[in-house]
Parts: structure tokens; C-alpha cells; sequence
């Protein structure tokens, strides 16, 4: 739950820095390490973000492999079925290169033009006088 | 109208990361090793921690921080052993975070401390992904939770320093399999220390305290 409520302060704070008027997409990197169910962050989210003007986002979720590297070759591994030992060497990670990310990406949105620059029509004027 | 992307790129949680560096800090200046001890409700956390005051008395002084949803039971069952202990409760909060402890730490009077332990809340999720600015992470897994855990918790597993496998005087009463915890634990993380012990017999404690107090002294030489 507090996590989802990062992504919001995170999402907000972003959104009202650059004048959006509305946010549709939040797109987030979870490492397959973190302590986090995809499906429930969505769902906390969806409660804590009714009446923001992120009600209504879209969460993506880009899953990030666990990548380790071995202590006694140093090459890069991925970790599959959490087994942190080298695949090669059968030696512990000596440390972790990804899969605890818990990270905001980008936001999408709408931003606070004025709604009736669609009635108005100075764009079709504009190219009209060309 | 139109759509517009924003790039961010932010920890998420760099807010709770910031206040457990400046919690770190603290304890680095003021010379406290600090321990986050985390496992599931009923494992044996506040027994751990009775045990840990009676056996290091004398030796290393002590402060606790007690995190639980409700109540104030544990800091109770800690100060009756003559040791300072702050509870916090996170009203239905399935963990602590670095403000909390930041918090707590002004009902402490740290003088002297040369050893916190902060029990967390009973969870083997949330709270791995927290931190509270602490030297070791530290967990307990008893018997009768079952053999599977280190594979459904991996995160836990892999970021604890030492595993303490708790309740083996009930072994006889259940299936749990100890090498197979052992196998998981050494494939999630081949540097944890494992003790098996019992905080109802004391089998186990001693090497525990060993370790333990060996780390304070090591903290405090540097």
C-alpha cells in the first residue's frame, strides 16, 4: 500500500510540475526480485488515486530479469528459480546487477490546454492563409 | 488537449531510502550496531529477543524497538527485562519504514547503546523492501512454518546476514525438512549464517549470541 502511494506522490508531484491535466499512463520497472504483486500495487493504486487526477491510470509494469554476478568468474548470470549461484562455477553472487528495481519510468498525460482549441479553428485559419 | 510523456525515472522508494541513510548516520556517529529483525507473526521474535537480553546482560547494552499494528505487549515483556525499549505501532501498517524509526529514536536515550534491535513487524514480505537504516538484516523461520519459505519469500531470504531457524526442540511434531531450508538458503544467498536453536530450551542460543556479540565488537573496533 505504501508503495502505491509513492507511485502517486511520485505521479502527482510530476503531473502538476508539467501542467498536466490528467494522467493516463504510469509506466514502472519491478525487478522479479522485489517484494511486489503486480496485481495488488494496481489495486491499491486504484483506491488511493479516486478523485487525483491519476484516477483512472493505467499502471505498466516492465518486469526486470535478476541478473548477478559470480565471485569467482565475475561474469554476469541471470538468476532463474532463485538460485544464486553461477551456472558455471556453482560459487555464490558476489552482488546483484538487477531485479530489485522498484522504479517510475515515465508518466503519460493530457496536458491543461485550453479545452476549446478544438471549437476554435485558428489552425485551420493558419493554414487556410498559407 | 494534447498527450504529452514525461520521462521520470525515480526510485520509488528513495523517500523512505533517504531517511534510513540519515537513520544510518546516527547510529554510525554514535557508535550502535543495529539489527532489523524481521519474520512471519508467531516465529519467535520477542522469545528471540527475551533470550538475546538475558544472554548478553552484563556484556553489551541494549535497546529495543518494537514494531507491531497494535498494542504495546512486546515493549512491555522488553523493559521488564531492565532494557529501554520504544514501541511503535503502525495501526494496520504491515511494516516499518525509516520515518518511524526516526521517530522512535527520540524516546531513546542512546548513551552508551552499543547494540539496537529492531523488531519489525511479523511479515515476510513488506518489510524486506524497506529500509530502516540498520547494519544487518536478521530473520527467524520456525519449524512450523514449513520447509517452502525461503522459495516463496525470496527476497527476505536473500537479504538477511543470518537465518535463525527457530522451535527445533518441535521438529519431532512436524515435516519440516531443515536441509531443505538449508539448500534454499544457500541458493539464495550462500553467505547467510544459519542457526538452529530453541528459544523455549536454549539449544542453539549460544553460538547465536557468539555471533552477535562478535559483530558488535567488530562494529565498534572500526
Amino acid at each position: 500500500m505504501s508503495i502505491a502511494q509513492s507511485v502517486l506522490d511520485i505521479a502527482l508531484e510530476e503531473g502538476r510540475q508539467h501542467g498536466l491535466k490528467r494522467v493516463s499512463i504510469i509506466r514502472l520497472q519491478v525487478g522479479a526480485l522485489a517484494a511486489v504483486v503486480p496485481d495488488s500495487l494496481k489495486f491499491c493504486f486504484e483506491m488511493l488515486s479516486r478523485d487525483s487526477i491519476a484516477s483512472g491510470a493505467e499502471l505498466e509494469i516492465e518486469t526486470v530479469p535478476i541478473v548477478a554476478r559470480c565471485s569467482a568468474c565475475r561474469e554476469l548470470f541471470e538468476v532463474e528459480n532463485h538460485i544464486f549461484l553461477c551456472p558455471q562455477c556453482d560459487e555464490p553472487a558476489l552482488e546483484l546487477i538487477s531485479g530489485r528495481e522498484l522504479s517510475l519510468v515515465n508518466i503519460e498525460g493530457e496536458t491543461g490546454d485550453f479545452d476549446d482549441t478544438d471549437e476554435d479553428s485558428s489552425g485551420a485559419k493558419h493554414s487556410a492563409g498559407q | 488537449m494534447t498527450q504529452m510523456k514525461i520521462p521520470v525515472v525515480r526510485n520509488i522508494l528513495q523517500a523512505n531510502d533517504r531517511l534510513a541513510d540519515a537513520n544510518r548516520k546516527l547510529f554510525d556517529n554514535a557508535g550502535i550496531f543495529v539489527i532489523n529483525l524481521m519474520s512471519s507473526p508467531g516465529a519467535g521474535k520477542t522469545s528471540l529477543l527475551e533470550k538475546t537480553i538475558d544472554g548478553l546482560a552484563g556484556r553489551i547494552k541494549m535497546a529495543v524497538i518494537e514494531g507491531d499494528l497494535q498494542s504495546d505487549f512486546d515493549a512491555e515483556r522488553i523493559q521488564r527485562k531492565g532494557v529501554q525499549a520504544v514501541q511503535i505501532n503502525t495501526d494496520g501498517g504491515c511494516h516499518l519504514d525509516g520515518n518511524m524509526i526516526q521517530i522512535a529514536l527520540e524516546a531513546l536515550d542512546l548513551n552508551d547503546v552499543e547494540l539496537l534491535i529492531i523488531e519489525n513487524v511479523g511479515n515476510l514480505v513488506c518489510p524486506a523492501e524497506f529500509n530502516l537504516g540498520e547494519h544487518e538484516k536478521v530473520m527467524i523461520l520456525s519449524v512450523t512454518e514449513g520447509h517452502d519459505k525461503p522459495l516463496k519469500y525470496p527476497l527476505m531470504f536473500q537479504l538477511c546476514s543470518a537465518l535463525l531457524i527457530n522451535k527445533i526442540d518441535l521438529l519431532p511434531y512436524t515435516d519440516c525438512d531443515i536441509q531443505i531450508i538449508r539448500e534454499s538458503a544457500r541458493q539464495l544467498n550462500a553467505n547467510q549464517e544459519i542457526f538452529e536453536i530453541s528459544c523455549r530450551t536454549g539449544e542453539g542460543l549460544p553460538v547465536w549470541l557468539a555471533w552477535l556479540e562478535r559483530k558488535v565488537r567488530a562494529s565498534r573496533s572500526r
